[in-house]
């Protein structure tokens, strides 16, 4: 009984998550693809994404560290970046790494500067929200079946 | 609904009784379609949240998944188990390694359908997946629908692989159903050895059709007919190995439909067969394995090839010492089931009677799918073997030929074998075949007979083998037998070795091969070296995937003709030399056998050095090392590639008798100073 009201409130910060954009239908591909071999598997691949992508996104720090920007190398990055954030579902973070990949095509310096500070805040959010999400999905139990969100 | 079919995929695997029993019809249709669930996918991507959740998407699907980050380690597991895989789901970008090169690679080894992935859903990545091969082309994030259905492709190609067999009648289709149901074969030998044998093999059959496709969007796999092969060797080793290009290769060759693509494919595989061949490590066992492998089905009622067959085959006389030896080297090699050693044999065969380049055996050999693949790897036979060589073949070939005939008309001592013989003729497939029957049992037949065994093995091979012991007579066949590019060998002579022309197909007399092998044993005594043979098969195997195989072979064998002719060392000792030559190219497994072969090659050479040709291969060093080996690997010794610079027959030749030098020491005792190569009763 205590659990409704979590689970409610669970519900209602899913529901969030995907409202405000932050993710989208592919995150409900995962939650589709959780069963009782793997119950925890959507914050595993969560987790996991975090692990790796934070070495992407320290490398693309640090290749904009360096003048000029190697643009190809930031590119390559941002692609695996990318490739990374669509299959979790993470939509701004995906919006941001294609607005990046633009910029460094086209050449654009600053361009990659701004969008690649604006991805990081995109990425900082997310992954708070998950955070907060899972750790109140581990303590209501396990999740209902995925729904769309509405 | 993922989430329904997700639930019925969990369902059934859950297998809640009271589910499915309610559900009839999704219980019934999951029972007994069992096929799609257990799929062997192998999953390729540096990303590790992809792959966890590709993995989980095919594991929902039933599959059986394999995941791995890293291209290279992809390819060595795929290697170690060629059939350990029904498809093969890799990323495009890759660190280490292109996801296309690896696309490439699956395809020229291992001949798996392979479906790219990619965040990039741009029209010229997408093409890129066309044109390498892709059967195809999933945009990220996959879902799993799209993953539900892979199995098609899985079934495709096994479909048309069967097709073109049938078309072909070439063993490759069979020879890769084949391929699939016997992974030890293939995965024991180097991967070389099989890599593209299928592969080669099917490309090989439909050369025309498919080149003319290829040149269009659609999949540039152009198929590398044995002409065409030659044409792109002499090509190669006009411009210089170094400076090959496609554009310029291109140019050279002058084929109308051919595109710089099918070129540089094609190049690339002929450098990895080159450079398979120049490190390929002996594995005794794989030779039997590569090769025989597809060729196993078939081959199996020439591993019963005896000794006496062999000499049978020999004392008819028409088959060469060598092809005797390699014969046996290869039929005996191979005492598994596998019908594995008539291939060794066969593929000598085929070289012998690429006089008809395009005799495919295959017709009759369909049912040999093994040796059509085999066979393959003969067409591809350099043109390296250039006219001049194939004089020298010629003459060997001439003896060949009448043992080819001989051996045909022994009626199919083997059944099976017959189909390899056939195969053999077949200038494609034959370097395959040949391997592969001659792989696994020359070596066998040379370990327990020793240096008898050579023409005990040869005998035992011949059998099968039949029409492969013409070849052994002929000296330019024999350095056939084991690597398949002996088989090709003759087909580029096509022309010129009369012998050659033996008609595998006629293998009947694949029996009578054995008895050819036989009498070499007069002349072995060091026909040790047939047991080198075997390495061939692993040669073909490999070389199947590389035309370059083929040339080795060829090269070998023409180096043998060379000496064959001059030399009465039609003996076993040609024989042994001869098929180790050949086999030493090619393979290079030839360890044992190279040694023996390239002392006798040696001999032959310096008695026989009729065509002269035999002298100039000093430099292919790998022959020797293959020869000796044993195994099929080509590489074993060789310490120079075997393909030189120019692979030409020249290469061959030098690295025959370099083999020869090297082998010396090898276990065979060849005693081939003694040897008077007049001895050799061809």
């Amino acid at each position: 009984m205590e659990r409704n009201p979590m689970r409610r409130q669970l519900a209602i910060m899913r529901k969030s998550l995907f409202d405000q954009g932050h993710l989208d239908e592919q995150f409900i591909e995962l939650e589709e693809l959780q069963d009782d071999a793997n119950p925890n598997f959507v914050e595993e691949v969560v987790a996991l994404y975090f692990r790796d992508s934070a070495r992407l996104i320290l490398n693309m720090e640090q290749a904009l560290e360096g003048k000029p920007f190697d643009f190809n190398k930031l590119d390559g990055y941002m692609h695996q970046f990318k490739g990374s954030s669509t299959s979790i579902g993470a939509k701004k973070v995906k919006a941001e790494s294609t607005l990046f990949r633009e910029y460094c095509r086209s050449g654009n310096a600053e361009g990659c500067v701004r969008a690649f500070q604006q991805l990081k805040k995109e990425y900082g959010t997310l992954r708070k929200k998950l955070e907060a999400y899972f750790q109140l999905a581990r303590q209501t139990g396990p999740m209902e079946t995925a729904s769309r969100p509405k | 609904m993922n989430s329904s079919i997700g639930k019925a995929y969990m369902s059934t695997a859950s297998s809640s009784a009271g589910r499915k029993a309610g559900d009839a019809a999704a219980a019934a249709a999951a029972a007994a379609d069992q096929f799609p669930a257990g799929l062997r996918v192998l999953v390729v991507d540096d990303d590790p949240t992809c792959l966890m959740i590709l993995e989980k998407m095919l594991r929902t699907c039933l599959y059986e998944v394999t995941k791995c980050n890293r291209a290279e380690t992809a390819l060595s597991m795929l290697r170690e188990n060629k059939n350990g895989f029904d498809v093969v789901i890799s990323d495009v970008h890759m660190p280490d390694m292109d996801g296309f090169k690896l696309l490439e690679h699956i395809g020229l080894e291992m001949d798996l359908p392979v479906i790219m992935m990619s965040a990039d859903d741009g029209k010229h990545v997408v093409m890129k997946g066309v044109t390498h091969g892709a059967c195809d082309y999933l945009i990220k994030p996959v879902r799993i629908e799209a993953l539900k259905n892979i199995w098609q492709h899985v079934v495709r190609k096994r479909k048309n692989e069967w097709k073109d067999f049938e078309q072909s009648g070439s063993v490759e289709e069979g020879d890769r159903q084949l391929k699939q149901s016997e992974d030890a074969d293939y995965s024991s030998s180097a991967n070389e050895g099989n890599w593209k044998s299928s592969k080669r093999r099917k490309d090989d059959e439909d050369e025309t059709d498919e080149r003319d496709d290829t040149s269009s969007l659609k999949k540039p796999r152009v198929v590398w007919s044995v002409e065409l092969h030659q044409q792109f060797v002499a090509a190669v080793n006009q411009l210089g190995i170094d400076k090959a290009v496609p554009k310029k290769i291109l140019e050279l060759m002058n084929v109308p439909g051919l595109t710089r693509e099918n070129v540089a494919s094609h190049l690339q595989k002929y450098r990895l067969y080159l450079r398979r061949l120049s490190g390929v490590s002996q594995h005794p066992g794989n030779l039997n394995n590569s090769f025989m492998s597809p060729q196993e089905a078939t081959f199996g009622p020439l591993s019963s090839l005896s000794g006496l067959d062999l000499q049978t085959l020999a004392a008819t006389g028409q088959l060469p010492a060598q092809s005797l030896v390699t014969l046996q080297s290869s039929g005996l090699g191979r005492p598994t089931g596998k019908s594995g050693i008539p291939m060794p044999l066969i593929d000598q065969r085929n070289i012998f009677s690429f006089e008809n380049p395009k005799l495919r055996f295959g017709e009759g050999q369909q049912q040999h799918v093994n040796n059509n693949k085999q066979m393959n790897l003969l067409h591809g036979i350099p043109t390296t073997m250039e006219p001049k060589q194939l004089a020298g073949l010629h003459h060997g070939a001439q003896s060949m030929g009448n043992m080819n005939m001989q051996v045909a008309s022994h009626g199919s001592q083997s059944s099976q074998n017959n189909p390899l013989l056939m195969q053999m003729a077949q200038p494609q497939a034959r370097g395959q075949m040949l391997n592969d029957s001659s792989l696994g049992h020359a070596p066998r037949l040379l370990s327990p007979m020793g240096q008898p065994m050579l023409s005990n093995g040869i005998a035992a091979n011949v059998p099968t083998r039949n029409g492969i012991q013409e070849n052994i007579r002929a000296p330019s066949y024999n350095p056939v037998p084991q690597t398949s590019s002996m088989l090709n060998f003759p087909m580029n002579h096509a022309s010129e070795l009369p012998g050659n022309s033996y008609p595998l197909g006629s293998t009947p007399g694949i029996s009578s091969l054995t008895p050819k092998v036989a009498f070499r044993e007069d002349v072995n005594s060091d026909i040790k070296g047939s047991v080198g043979f075997l390495p061939s098969y692993d040669i073909f195997n490999d070389l199947d995937h590389h035309k370059p195989q083929n040339w080795e072979l060829q090269n070998v064998g023409m180096t043998f003709d060379a000496s064959q002719h001059s030399n009465s060392l039609q003996g076993n000792l040609n024989h042994a030399q001869s098929v180790l030559v050949q086999q030493g190219f090619s393979s290079g497994q030839m360890n044992g056998q190279n040694r023996s072969a390239t002392v006798v090659s040696k001999t032959m050479f310096s008695s026989g050095d009729s065509t002269g040709h035999v002298n100039a291969q000093n430099g292919n060093q790998p022959l020797n090392s293959l020869l000796v080996d044993g195994t099929v690997r080509v590489k074993s010794e060789t310490p120079t590639n075997l393909y030189p610079d120019d692979f030409g027959q020249e290469d061959l030749m030098s690295a025959l008798l370099k083999q020869q030098d090297v082998i010396a020491p090898a276990e065979h005792e060849f005693d081939f100073d003694g040897y008077s190569l007049d001895n050799i009763p061809v």
